[in-house]
This record gives C-alpha cells, sequence and structure tokens, in this order.
C-alpha cells in the first residue's frame, strides 16, 4: 500500500523572479509534479501535462559503470542491452510497445543506467506492464547474451576502435583515476570482459542491483497523478526485492604531482587533452565550475574559441567541458592541434589562459552571459516531455526533486570570485593528467 | 486485492489512437512583404526564428559557395567584429546558428521572447551586412580542411557521403564530393558578391514558432521587415537531373578497418509521389525502427553490428532510398547477403498481418510524437511549405497508413526494392 503522506504539489505559475530592467535574469515557469514512495522503496513521481496526448516513463536505476568489480567491466551497459531481451512473462520487450505505438530508449554512464519509452497515453498501461516485469524479473535466455555480447563488441569497435581519437577515454581515464571506478568507461575497459561475461554474472548483477529501491521512476504526459500512483501500486507492488546498499566507492588519493602519457595513432592531427580533478555533481562547488567552463568554451564567445582558435591559430577546434559525475569528478580540455603547431607551443598558449582564469576574475558581463546561457538551456530542455522526466528523476537522485526548479537559483547566486577560486584549485599542473595523442604520419 | 486485476500473462488491452488533428500554422507578411508562417503554441516562453534562404544554381566550379556564405555571415560586419556578434547574442542566452541542407540554408534563432528585441537586430546585422573579413576566411578554411581530413579516416562518414555521390552523380549538388581543395576556391570578393545578390527579402521566409504573440510579430515587422534589405531578382532553382553511375557494386578499401560501413540503395522520387507514404510504410518494416526486419535479422540475430538502419529521404529535387550499416570487417560478406535476403523476401513472400500491424502502430505513434509542441508543429508545416504540398498531405499519409494491405506492401517492394535496381557501397575492408 502507498501512503499518500508525501505528496508536494508546486502549481505551474510564471515565477518573475528578481527581474531587473538592466535584463541581468529571465524568468522560468515551474514544473509542477507530486511524489510519493511505495512501501517497497520504489519512488513515483508523476508531471501532469494535458497539452499533450502522450505520456512517457522513465526510470532511473542507481547503478552505472562505478559499481563494477574491476575484472569484469562494462557489466552496467551489457546488462542495459539485456534488459530489451525478455522478462519474466514477457518473450521480447519491444513488439508490445511498438504496437502500443510507442517507443524507447536507454543509456549507462558511470554513475547510472536510465531507461525512457513514450507512447499514447491511453495505452499507459502497457508500459507499466513492460517496465515491472522486467523490474520483477529477466529472462536471462543464453541466445540473448550470446547476441548481445556480440552486440556490444560492435558497439566497442564502431565508438572506440574504429574510429580517429575513438579511444581516448580508454587512456585519459586510467591516467586520471588510479583507484576510483572511473578510471575505467562506460563500455569497459577492453574487449576481454565482455567475451567472457557469464549468464552467473549476469544474474547476479541484476538480482543485486535492479531492484525497486535502487530505483526512482518519473510518469510525465496526459496522465492522471492519483492513477497513476495506483497503477504504480498494482504493478509495481509486489516487486519486493530489496537493494543492500553497502556501497563503498574507494576514494581517489589526492594527486600530487602531473601525469603525462604520450600516444601514436594513425590520425591525421596531433591532439591535446588535459584532465583535471574536479567537484561531485552534488558539490556546491559545482556551479561555480560549470560556469568557469562555459567562460573558456561555451560557444563563439568563449574564451578558448576566441584566443586559442580565431586569435593564435594553433587549435582548430578545442573544449572545457566538466564531466557533472556524482563522484569527485574531473574537468578536461581538448582540442585539435593545426597542422604544424608544436605541442610545446599548442600547451604554452593553452597554459596562459589557463593562468588568466585563475588569476584575474571574469567580467560582469562574461558572468552575466554564462548565467543566461544556463537559465535559456534549462527552459529549452523543459519543452520535451520525456526531458523534463528524465530531469525530474535525475534531481530526486540529486535529493531533491523540486531542484528541477530551484537549482537555477545556485547558479544566480555563483559570484567572479568562486569562479577564480575554483579555477586556483583546479588547474593546478599537480591536479593534471596530461595525453598526448599524436599522428603517426 | 490490486493483483487480481492485472495479468501479466496478457498484455493489457491496447487502445487505438483516433485524434490526429493538430494546430495548424497562421500566416503574416512583413512591411518588405516577407512571408512569416508563425505556430503561438506551448508554455515555455521561447520563440524559435528560422529565416529560410533557398539553394541557388550549383556550380560544381565552385561548390562551397552557398553553403560557406551561410556560415561566415556571422564573422564580421562593417560594425562589429565576429566576437562581438557572438557576445551580443550569447549575452541574452540566446544561440543562433546556421544550417546547410541539401535545398536551404537557413540562420536559426532560439531564444526567450524577453530578449527577441535585444537579439534579432544581430541577426539583421549579419543577414545585410556581413563583411567576410578574410583573415575569418582563411581560420575557416583552415579549420575545415582539417576537419575533412579527420571525416574522410572515419569509414561512415565516407560511406555516406560517397554513396550521394554514386547515386546523384559527381556533379549534382546533392552528390559532390567535398575536396580540401575547394576550400581554397572561396574568395571574399565571390562570398560578398554572392551573399548581396542572395540574401535578399525576396528569397527569404520566415517561420516563427513558441510563445508567438502579437509583440512578438511586432517585434520582427519593426526589425526584419524594413527597406533596407535588397531585392533581388528572384530567380528560382532549376531542378537538375540524377545522374548515377554506371558501376552498381563500389568497394573502397581502407587499411586497418575493423568496421566497414555499408550503403545499399538508389535515387527515388520525393513526397509528393502518390507512392511516397505507401514506401514509408515499406521502409519502416525493412529497417525504420527497432522492431525492422534488418535489425532483428542482422543486429539481434547474428549480432554482426551495433545498428542497421534504412531510410527513404525526400528532398526538392527528388529524394533517395537507402539502408546503413557499420559491421565488423571479418562478417561484411555475410552482413550483405542477409540484407539482400530480407531485401528479396518483401518482394516474395506477404508480410504477416500481425507485424503490418505493429508497423502501422508504431508509425501512427511516431507521428503523433511528431506534432507534439511548438518546435516540431513548426516543422510539419516546414514539411510541406517547401513542396507546396497542403496540410491534406498528412491527411493521405495517416490514411495510406492505416489502410495499407499486405498485397500493397509487397508491390512496392517488387516495384521499386529489385536488386538489380539498387546501388551497393562498402567502405573498409571486405
Amino acid at each position: 500500500m502507498y501512503d499518500s503522506g508525501d505528496l508536494f504539489l508546486v502549481s505551474s505559475r510564471l515565477c518573475f523572479s528578481q527581474f531587473r530592467t538592466n535584463c541581468k535574469y529571465s524568468y522560468s515557469i515551474l514544473i509542477a509534479f507530486s511524489k510519493t514512495k511505495l512501501s517497497n522503496g520504489l519512488t513515483v513521481i508523476v508531471h501532469e501535462d494535458n497539452s499533450t496526448p502522450l505520456a512517457t516513463i522513465n526510470i532511473l536505476y542507481k547503478v552505472g559503470a562505478r559499481d563494477e568489480d574491476p575484472d569484469k567491466t562494462g557489466f552496467a551497459h551489457l546488462f542495459e542491452h539485456l534488459m530489451f531481451g525478455g522478462s519474466l512473462h514477457i518473450p521480447e520487450y519491444d513488439a508490445p510497445l511498438q504496437l502500443a505505438g510507442g517507443d524507447n530508449n536507454a543509456f549507462t554512464n558511470n554513475d547510472v543506467t536510465n531507461y525512457y519509452l513514450t507512447l499514447p497515453a491511453q495505452n499507459l498501461s502497457t508500459g507499466f506492464w513492460l517496465e515491472s516485469d522486467r523490474m520483477m524479473s529477466l529472462a536471462f535466455s543464453p541466445k540473448s547474451l550470446d547476441v548481445q555480447r556480440q552486440v556490444v563488441i560492435e558497439e566497442f569497435k564502431q565508438r572506440y576502435l574504429n574510429q580517429p581519437y575513438g579511444d581516448v577515454g580508454l587512456l585519459l581515464r586510467p591516467l586520471a583515476y588510479k583507484v576510483h571506478p572511473y578510471q575505467w568507461s562506460t563500455i569497459g575497459k577492453e574487449i576481454s570482459h565482455i567475451e567472457n561475461a557469464s549468464l552467473e554474472d549476469v544474474k547476479n548483477f541484476f538480482f543485486r542491483y535492479y531492484c525497486p529501491d535502487n530505483a526512482i521512476m518519473c510518469v510525465a504526459g496526459n496522465v492522471e497523478s492519483a492513477e497513476v500512483f495506483k497503477m504504480a501500486e498494482e504493478w509495481f507492488g509486489e516487486i519486493k526485492r530489496s537493494f543492500k546498499d553497502d556501497r563503498k566507492y574507494p576514494v581517489e588519493p589526492r594527486q600530487t604531482e602531473k601525469r603525462e602519457l604520450t600516444v601514436e595513432r594513425n590520425i591525421p592531427y596531433d591532439s591535446l587533452y588535459r584532465s583535471y580533478h574536479s567537484s561531485s555533481r552534488f558539490d556546491k562547488e559545482y556551479y561555480a565550475e560549470d560556469l568557469m567552463t562555459d567562460v573558456l568554451s561555451a560557444g563563439k564567445s568563449s574564451r578558448l574559441y576566441n584566443i586559442l582558435v580565431k586569435e593564435k591559430k594553433l587549435f582548430s577546434e578545442i573544449n572545457c567541458y566538466g564531466s557533472g559525475s556524482f563522484d569527485k569528478g574531473t574537468i578536461t580540455a581538448e582540442g585539435k592541434l593545426v597542422k604544424g603547431v608544436t605541442m610545446n607551443q599548442a600547451e604554452e598558449a593553452l597554459d596562459e589562459e589557463l593562468k588568466k582564469i585563475m588569476s584575474t576574475p571574469v567580467t560582469d558581463e562574461e558572468l552575466t552571459r554564462v548565467k543566461n546561457k544556463i537559465e535559456s538551456t534549462m527552459v529549452f530542455s523543459e519543452i520535451d516531455l520525456s526531458g523534463r522526466a528524465l530531469n525530474l528523476a535525475f534531481a530526486e537522485y540529486m535529493g531533491d526533486a523540486n531542484l528541477v526548479n530551484t537549482e537555477v537559483e545556485r547558479y544566480r547566486e555563483v559570484t567572479a570570485d568562486e569562479i577564480t577560486g575554483r579555477a586556483k584549485e583546479i588547474f593546478r599542473e599537480s591536479n593534471c593528467s596530461t595525453l598526448h595523442y599524436l599522428s603517426k604520419k | 486485492m490490486a493483483q487480481e486485476l492485472i495479468s501479466r500473462n496478457i498484455p493489457p488491452a491496447l487502445k487505438s489512437i483516433t485524434d490526429f488533428s493538430f494546430r495548424h500554422i497562421e500566416r503574416t507578411m512583413l512591411d518588405n512583404g516577407i512571408p512569416v508562417y508563425f505556430m503561438n503554441a506551448g508554455v515555455q516562453e521561447v520563440i524559435k526564428l528560422e529565416l529560410i534562404f533557398r539553394n541557388p544554381t550549383f556550380n560544381p566550379a565552385q561548390p562551397l559557395l552557398y553553403n560557406a556564405a551561410n556560415r561566415l555571415m556571422s564573422e564580421g560586419t562593417s560594425k562589429h567584429s565576429a566576437q562581438q556578434l557572438a557576445e551580443m547574442v550569447d549575452y541574452f542566452g540566446a544561440y543562433y546558428e546556421t544550417e546547410q541542407s541539401t535545398d536551404n540554408c537557413s540562420v536559426v534563432l532560439h531564444t526567450l521572447n524577453k530578449h527577441l528585441a535585444s537579439t534579432l537586430p544581430v541577426i539583421h546585422e549579419i543577414i545585410t551586412d556581413a563583411s567576410f573579413p578574410e583573415k575569418e576566411l582563411s581560420v575557416y578554411k583552415q579549420n575545415n580542411k582539417q576537419r575533412l581530413a579527420v571525416e574522410n579516416e572515419k569509414v561512415g562518414s565516407v560511406a555516406r557521403r560517397k554513396f550521394s555521390e554514386i547515386i546523384f552523380g559527381p556533379q549534382h549538388s546533392y552528390g559532390y564530393f567535398t575536396q580540401p581543395a575547394d576550400y581554397d576556391k572561396l574568395e571574399q570578393a565571390a562570398l560578398k558578391s554572392f551573399h548581396r545578390s542572395h540574401y535578399v527579402s525576396n528569397h527569404c521566409t520566415i517561420i516563427v514558432s513558441g510563445s508567438v504573440t502579437v509583440d512578438v510579430i511586432r517585434t520582427i515587422n519593426n526589425i526584419l521587415g524594413k527597406q533596407d534589405w535588397m531585392k533581388g531578382n528572384g530567380a528560382s532553382t532549376p531542378s537538375l537531373k540524377f545522374e548515377p553511375v554506371s558501376q552498381k557494386i563500389n568497394y573502397i578499401e581502407k587499411e586497418n578497418a575493423i568496421q566497414s560501413a555499408i550503403r545499399i540503395g538508389k535515387p527515388m522520387f520525393n513526397k509528393t509521389h502518390p507512392d511516397y507514404a505507401g514506401l514509408q510504410v515499406l521502409n519502416t518494416l525493412l529497417g525504420g525502427y527497432f522492431g525492422s526486419r534488418l535489425m532483428k535479422n542482422i543486429r539481434e540475430d547474428k549480432g554482426y553490428t551495433y545498428g542497421i538502419g534504412s531510410a527513404v529521404v525526400s528532398m526538392i529535387q527528388g529524394g533517395y532510398f537507402f539502408i546503413a550499416s557499420e559491421v565488423g570487417s571479418d562478417v561484411s560478406s555475410n552482413a550483405l547477403e542477409e540484407i539482400y535476403k530480407e531485401i528479396g523476401l518483401l518482394s516474395t513472400e506477404a508480410v504477416p498481418g500481425d507485424e503490418l500491424q505493429m508497423v502501422k502502430n508504431y508509425m501512427l505513434g511516431s507521428f503523433l510524437k511528431s506534432i507534439d509542441g511548438p518546435f516540431n508543429l513548426g516543422d510539419r508545416w516546414k514539411g510541406i511549405m517547401l513542396y507546396d504540398l497542403g496540410y491534406d498531405y498528412y491527411d493521405r499519409y495517416i490514411n495510406t497508413v492505416k489502410s495499407i494491405t499486405v498485397d500493397e506492401i509487397m508491390q512496392l517492394a517488387q516495384k521499386y526494392f529489385q536488386k538489380d535496381s539498387l546501388y551497393e557501397l562498402v567502405v573498409g575492408k571486405k
């Protein structure tokens, strides 16, 4: 029986928050939702939107590549594939959904595995039937494992081995992380780990992590909250499996000196990658760091683009971004060198820009610009129904679903001095792992 | 208790979609004659404004001219540098993009309503006063040549572009395979002159979607509706014939490729043709969704690939059909065999009724998604506007999807999917 005590309702209204005539801030429409938790621990969030004929179900499982055994990597992602290979009562996931006029997809990263489907709202029951059955138990067919192993191996080749610059992540991660599971990519450390995955391994993984109290479900669209809560109890309530959360991720020791790796590949141009240890998505420092990387490389008004690409012509492209991971992450600066430019020249110029942001506060104009960009991106991301569902599930994982409506405030509060402070801490040489990825030609 | 009401052994009863209605575009005109099509929908106070300019006649001697002009407009005007222009738009959290497609080049602005009046003047300045500074042009050339060299290392990218050359012909705008030297042909004078004659008010169509209030229309008219836009001679783009190569089977070897990219297909008609909607149903069955024949065989049964799909694409001068995949090199021949087998089956064996029903339901559900939200609604208009079709196009499309029979599907396969009419390209290792 679900308890209706935890209903949280925020009405949809325009919220003029700190609006000033110098146009520094904009406003946003609040996303209304209700939330409850079933007796088996499954968190259920509902966002009503009767302007659409669709409904979407997003289920976020709190398991990702960081939960893998170092000798059995690539599992969380392989597992995501297996989730479509049939469950206890349903031989195949996709066909009934397609028959209902629906579509679906999923993704895995180092922290989570997320499944989402969209279908005509009148067929919502089909979505509940499919998702609850596969949370209850998979069919675990050997044929499905054999095929998906092959498929994932082809994915490994297509995205990481057969593409120019494709294996950068596989090299950079173990350079930056010596202890923490972030040292391997979601796809896995190597193909052999996937080849050796057994049905027993797969079953253990499922029963351990795919529990209702280790998941967050968000239903959005032309639905009615009370009805959805009732359906959630009907379909998911009998899944009693509980997650034993004795996870302890090894803490990455503070890096004390710079690290470097040089490799050669069959690629036309040299490229440079610098990874620096940074905050996690949950830390309060995250917001200043996010704005900092935007000042450096978001769009054509950004510093690295204008100085290193346009003015000095040392890089043909350059980017600086944070990992946004749930444990302590990294901020990476990467770029492709213009032919003829030496690695020394490129690194000196990049260092000069990093020194600037470590020593001089960003201008008012820059700060306002990146804050406006963040808000604008948030508003645009709310247009799509499945985007809203995903954002609500993630915000709930971060501790409060209402962050979808309030997180923008944390960005607004960031000061130029805070950004300088973060830059000083992050862009230290002893905090840096550098990959020189050189052209063999 | 609750458990008695549900059954896990049978799927919940399905309810069919009955309502396919959606909001239609409204139209107005700016003072200088530019037509504006607008879609006022959605709750978010956002605007997407697109200025569309139809591509001129393609000249193989200057193959990058109109795409480069579109890309480089924002790189400087007589009043502002590229960086200043970017800052003026970015300051308000707005996004400005240029888009080049086979038939059109566009300038697209995404902004919160609040900042339309501040950001639109920048767009106006870029369109009417672009100066194509020499230093920006040289950076553009250098960096794009590098980007092209990297793209040429990707089997999938080479296959996509080479395949177009094979089926449309090397001299057609749809098929032209860009070479690094083509960037060197770009010159400031030619770009400026082209820009002056092409980016004129009577070549322009505007589509705006989002929270399109009366205020928004007024702002657009104030900023883009003046007479300071020049007028051109309004010449239209003639359609050129496709000239596919004579060789049906093509292979480009790439050393050390552990995967090969496969493309199979042919030039076709566009969405104005009466068989187009039926062909879309046939295509979906073959390779247009996750449960398709190609996915089920080549990925889910054999594990040869991470992904395989097919599409029927419509463009103004005609369209094309293609199947695409990247498969393990060691199974390239096997994959080809299976693909042709699946194509062949469609001509010889009637598709089971329940499988066809699944394809139909999937397509109708997919259509519902495509009419959800202001930007999708704007795109639905764009999809018919460019072909001078009316909204009844969608009624006919829905009707075809709902009513097409198993026999009609087979007939379409026999008519259009004969193996000897198809072109094949493999890039990688066989």
